[in-house]
């Protein structure tokens, strides 16, 4: 790390002794970017913004809220209409918790896409499935808060996915409610789960950027950086990159928290909670469609193994198999623009979680079974068949001698110019 | 080969026109975020339910001269005190320079014979006592702040004592002869 020699004594004091403004601008202004990042790489950062504006609207929401069954209702419906600007913060809120996902899904297929997961990222990668897993607890946490019907009987099913586990299962789901039922014991410890996992996550998300910050980004063409030719600081280059990214990201996101904030919700989760009677229809949050739809794919028993249990196991095992994807693919090959064929199993993955999406969104029945089915057969295949196969059958593209000869004009004049050998 | 990516040489013109847009970029940093802030702060001010029940009504019929009540209002004692003659003559033969916070007793009241005040001390906050009978009334006949011995005469000014001002009056009305509404 280079030195630094701050012109303001008070800063150059406190670095003296605490170098935090050494490390901010090493990693921050001075980081070495590659220079040929597109907008897909905008989204990691655009997370770390979503996660903040969820902790900051989401504590002040907890001041007015009461985690109490015979409040919580009450308790929201007063924040949105009592409480100065609360309506805006449950909204902010609520439709936080869909952009916030919908970035990260687009944060992992670009990782997915670029080959982001392989050496010697293997471990930047699995931090950020377990960031994956902590966002998707913490979202089924909050989404019981408001205590209407979804929120209750999401609760009530989604708790009971554990009573598939042989001989230990009702114990841990009793275990799990603080009672027979899911009730304000349930409720009080959802409550405070779903404040401590954001910073939980926060925490994370710090040991993911130790992680990028050593292995440093990869880039669209999935080739090592080989020298200061190939990179940018990141400020001002990808820092202004990044606040426009976040402009175009907050229209979005704030079009709908004011003109359509109950576009991602459920109607019925504006009835209160009544344990005496489930709504006919139960549907998750959308984010959470594909795996309703795999967990729903299970429809019949294999040896010992039940139909219930099985799609528990399956609906797990979809995000956990992503921890094992460094080791799937084997192709020394990052980036999917060298690989035709990785290229389009990579797009008919894509279309094969658009479509368990849907498929989780309507009952049951019909054609949707059978469908739902294949989805999830083609989902797990392309991990644990399609990956390793390609890894090695596929041929892939040349690939450039380097990202300053392949994206800048006076690299492609130089002679170091390989791509074409 | 990477002279391309490095900006262009600062000459003193391209120097101004860059503050500029820096200036202009910074201040409307400054301003978005301060109004994109303005709602979380907001939300820490009362809410509509807590200002809807900011007005307290007291029925005064019932309290005999010489008594006292204390009632809530915003979620602090108000000290209504049905004085008598001898009190209501201390209070207002009390010379305005001997007085911390100079008041005439008349300011303090709309009827002479009933003191309507916060019992809140203008000091640190404590409940100054003489409500009860058996409470101590302090030097003066009014109420004494055991926190920090704060002494208020039977006007609810201070006398003596940390506090720096007399008895924090409540807006009130009477909407009947012998029934208030404070706030």
């Amino acid at each position: 790390m280079e030195e630094k020699t701050w012109k303001n004594p008070t800063i150059a004091w406190i670095d003296r002794r605490m170098p935090v403004f050494t490390m901010m601008h090493h990693d921050l202004v001075d980081y070495p970017t590659p220079r040929n990042l597109n907008y897909w790489w905008n989204f990691g950062s655009l997370a770390g913004i979503a996660l903040t504006i969820m902790i900051v609207s989401g504590i002040v929401l907890a001041m007015n809220y009461v985690p109490h069954v015979d409040h919580a209702f009450e308790s929201v419906e007063r924040i949105m209409r009592d409480v100065n600007y609360g309506w805006l913060m449950r909204y902010l809120h609520m439709n936080g918790a869909s952009f916030f996902f919908i970035v990260v899904y687009i944060h992992i297929f670009r990782g997915l896409y670029y080959g982001s997961y392989k050496p010697p990222r293997e471990l930047l990668w699995m931090i950020g499935v377990i960031i994956l897993l902590a966002m998707m607890a913490t979202a089924f946490m909050g989404y019981v808060l408001p205590w209407g019907q979804m929120s209750f009987w999401g609760a009530k099913v989604i708790t009971n996915l554990f009573s598939a586990i042989p001989l230990v299962g009702e114990s841990i789901v009793t275990w799990l409610w603080g009672g027979f039922a899911v009730d304000q014991p349930t409720l009080n410890r959802f409550f405070s789960l779903h404040y401590l996992l954001p910073f939980v996550i926060f925490g994370l998300v710090f040991l993911h950027l130790v992680a990028l910050h050593t292995s440093k980004s990869n880039n669209p063409l999935g080739i090592d950086v080989k020298g200061p030719q190939d990179t940018i600081p990141f400020t001002p280059y990808y820092t202004i990159k990044d606040a426009f990214g976040l402009g175009v990201f907050l229209i979005a996101y704030l079009g709908f928290v004011f003109f359509a904030p109950d576009f991602f919700g459920e109607p019925d989760n504006y009835i209160k909670a009544n344990p005496m009677q489930t709504p006919p229809h139960i549907v998750p949050e959308w984010y959470f469609l594909p795996f309703y739809a795999i967990l729903r794919a299970m429809t019949f028993e294999i040896w010992f193994i039940t139909a219930k249990l099985g799609g528990v196991i399956l609906m797990f095992g979809s995000v956990l198999i992503l921890l094992a994807l460094p080791w799937l693919d084997r192709s020394p090959v990052r980036s999917g623009r060298f690989r035709p064929i990785f290229k389009i199993f990579f797009w008919l993955f894509v279309v094969d979680c658009v479509l368990l999406g849907m498929v989780g969104a309507r009952p049951p029945e019909g054609v949707w079974v059978m469908i739902g089915q294949a989805a999830t057969a083609f989902y797990f295949a392309f991990f644990i068949i399609i990956l390793p196969l390609l890894s090695v059958l596929e041929r892939p593209r040349p690939l450039p001698a380097s990202i300053n000869t392949a994206v800048t004009r006076s690299g492609a004049g130089a002679p170091a110019m390989g791509a074409a050998e | 080969m990477a002279t391309t990516a490095t900006p262009p040489e600062h000459a003193d013109e391209e120097d101004t026109r860059r503050d500029f847009l820096l200036i202009a970029t910074g201040t409307l940093t400054a301003v978005g975020v301060g109004l994109a802030a303005w709602p979380f702060i907001d939300t820490l001010n009362p809410a509509r339910d807590t200002l809807a029940v900011a007005t307290t009504g007291v029925d005064l019929s019932p309290v005999e001269v010489g008594q006292a009540i204390t009632v809530v209002w915003q979620g602090k004692p108000v000290f209504i005190r049905h004085r008598t003659e001898k009190e209501i003559s201390e209070a207002r033969s009390v010379p305005m320079d001997v007085l911390v916070d100079p008041q005439m007793d008349q300011d303090r009241v709309q009827k002479p014979e009933w003191l309507v005040q916060i019992g809140v001390c203008t000091h640190l906050g404590c409940i100054p006592l003489g409500q009860k009978p058996s409470d101590p009334k302090g030097d003066y006949g009014g109420w004494f702040c055991p926190c920090h011995g704060s002494h208020y005469d039977t006007a609810g000014r201070i006398r003596r004592g940390p506090a720096p001002k007399n008895l924090e009056i409540p807006p009130y009305d009477y909407v009947e002869e012998s029934r208030i509404l404070i706030g």
